[in-house]
């Protein structure tokens, strides 16, 4: 059995952590923006990751996403390697920063179903995913430009069920969004969380992402550390 | 068989999403007209020159409105982070590269007939029945060089500063052997100058290398291009 293949079974099987970082070293050009990340993420958890500016939390969460190489230390993300292996990890997680990945012209339902082809998801998947995060009925044929803040966030979202991401990767996911769509936001990651995805959130609004996570890590200087939920 | 299939997805969203914005047809098609006219202000409307120099400036005007659609096509996928998206969904690089430039191949057939349309009616021009073939050939094998080189550069540029500049010092000199191919296989398809239909033939074989070059190599390149 080949090591990926190997990889994937463990993981299925649960005996791996969602997402392992063992003191992880990455560049952004010659800058260090982590130099010793180590933490430890199970299915379903909600983790914050809290810091400021410039500490390295988008550097993490791209380099969760396959998107920033491993120049040393060991990242696993569902079993993968990110050091050998990034090009199988990216199928299997969904980065949203501050921009949504969505087509302004298309409608929601064009959207979500061009995100659910891409890994061949049915028309079944694809609707139930727009029911999950809630676009399925007044909102699926209107086109993206028309939609608020908070309605774009959710119709990325069923995106991203409906390209079977299991690992998301949220980068202030409440910026530019009023209080409902706030609301509506940490409804749906809640849900998403039930329903067993692993959810990493960057965040500045640590009131709001506190009340959400089920646990927190500290971003300082590109280091990581546990912290507690006030 | 995976990559083609999500290529065909690709061109087919590119081709929804300018159906419905119709830049092509309120934007790009009005360019290219207006370039046309100017070309013959600029040539003092003598219609022996102009008969004369009509294929070239077809693939001139064809050349500017590249630009303008390499930019669109690539602008749809920056303005909301969908490359990025596609990148970090796992999307062939093979798949968008041959998918956006499907896409772009298409509406740049349309732009051609339309400009070959203009080009009879400001300039005079006449299509002889026994070149119909070289003509259809060669707009075919130069669309889809100019398509492959465009998406390249389109792809290598959207994430760069100063992409409006970029673009062009990048597109026009690689596009340069498709400009003079087509130009004058069309010569020989229009029976411009005297020009011989057979002479065209060969022209349609250098775009055809071409095509062949910058579509295997671009979709090789394309994914590292896009990840840097």
């Amino acid at each position: 059995m080949s090591r990926s293949s190997e990889s994937i079974d463990r993981s299925a099987a649960g005996a791996t952590a969602v997402v392992e970082l063992r003191d992880v070293v990455a560049t952004l050009g010659r800058f260090p923006a982590l130099s010793g990340a180590t933490m430890r993420v199970e299915r379903s958890e909600i983790v914050l990751l809290r810091g400021p500016n410039g500490a390295g939390k988008t550097t993490l969460l791209r380099l969760c996403a396959g998107l920033v190489p491993v120049v040393r230390g060991e990242a696993f993300v569902m079993g993968h390697d990110l050091s050998v292996d990034r090009e199988r990890v990216r199928p299997l997680v969904g980065l949203l920063g501050h921009q949504n990945g969505l087509y302004a012209d298309l409608t929601v339902a064009e959207n979500v179903r061009f995100w659910g082809a891409t890994v061949g998801a049915s028309t079944a998947e694809v609707d139930a995913a727009m029911d999950r995060m809630g676009v399925a009925d007044r909102l699926a044929d209107v086109p993206v430009r028309k939609l608020s803040a908070g309605q774009k966030r959710r119709a990325a979202l069923a995106g991203l069920v409906a390209r079977r991401a299991q690992v998301w990767l949220l980068d202030e996911p409440h910026a530019g969004l009023d209080q409902t769509g706030r609301d509506e936001l940490d409804a749906t990651l809640q849900q998403a969380a039930d329903a067993g995805a692993t959810i990493l959130v960057a965040s500045h609004e640590l009131d709001r992402a506190e009340s959400l996570a089920t646990r927190a890590i500290d971003v300082v200087a590109g280091q990581t550390s546990d912290g507690h939920l006030s | 068989m995976r990559v083609l299939r999500v290529a065909w997805l690709i061109a087919r969203k590119d081709l929804a999403i300018e159906r419905r914005s119709r830049i092509i047809t309120n934007q790009v098609l009005p360019f290219a007209a207006v370039t046309m006219v100017i070309f013959g202000f600029a040539l003092d409307a003598n219609t022996d020159v102009l008969e004369l120099v009509a294929p070239g400036l077809v693939w001139l005007a064809t050349m500017f409105s590249l630009l303008l659609l390499v930019q669109r096509t690539f602008a749809v996928e920056s303005d909301d982070g969908a490359l990025d998206a596609m990148r970090v969904a796992g999307v062939d690089p093979r798949a968008i590269f041959v998918g956006k430039a499907i896409g772009l191949g298409i509406q740049l057939l349309v732009l051609e007939v339309v400009l070959l349309a203009a080009a009879v009616i400001l300039y005079g021009e006449t299509i002889r029945g026994s070149g119909v073939v070289l003509l259809v050939t060669t707009l075919i094998s130069a669309t889809c060089g100019l398509a492959a080189v465009g998406t390249l550069y389109g792809g290598l540029a959207a994430g760069s500063k100063g992409r409006e500049t970029l673009l062009p010092l990048l597109t026009f000199p690689a596009v340069a052997p498709v400009l003079i191919g087509a130009t004058r296989a069309v010569e020989s398809a229009l029976g411009t100058g005297a020009a011989e239909l057979s002479e065209g033939w060969q022209w349609v074989s250098l775009l055809a290398v071409f095509a062949v070059a910058f579509g295997v190599g671009g979709a090789l390149a394309f994914g590292p291009l896009i990840d840097e």
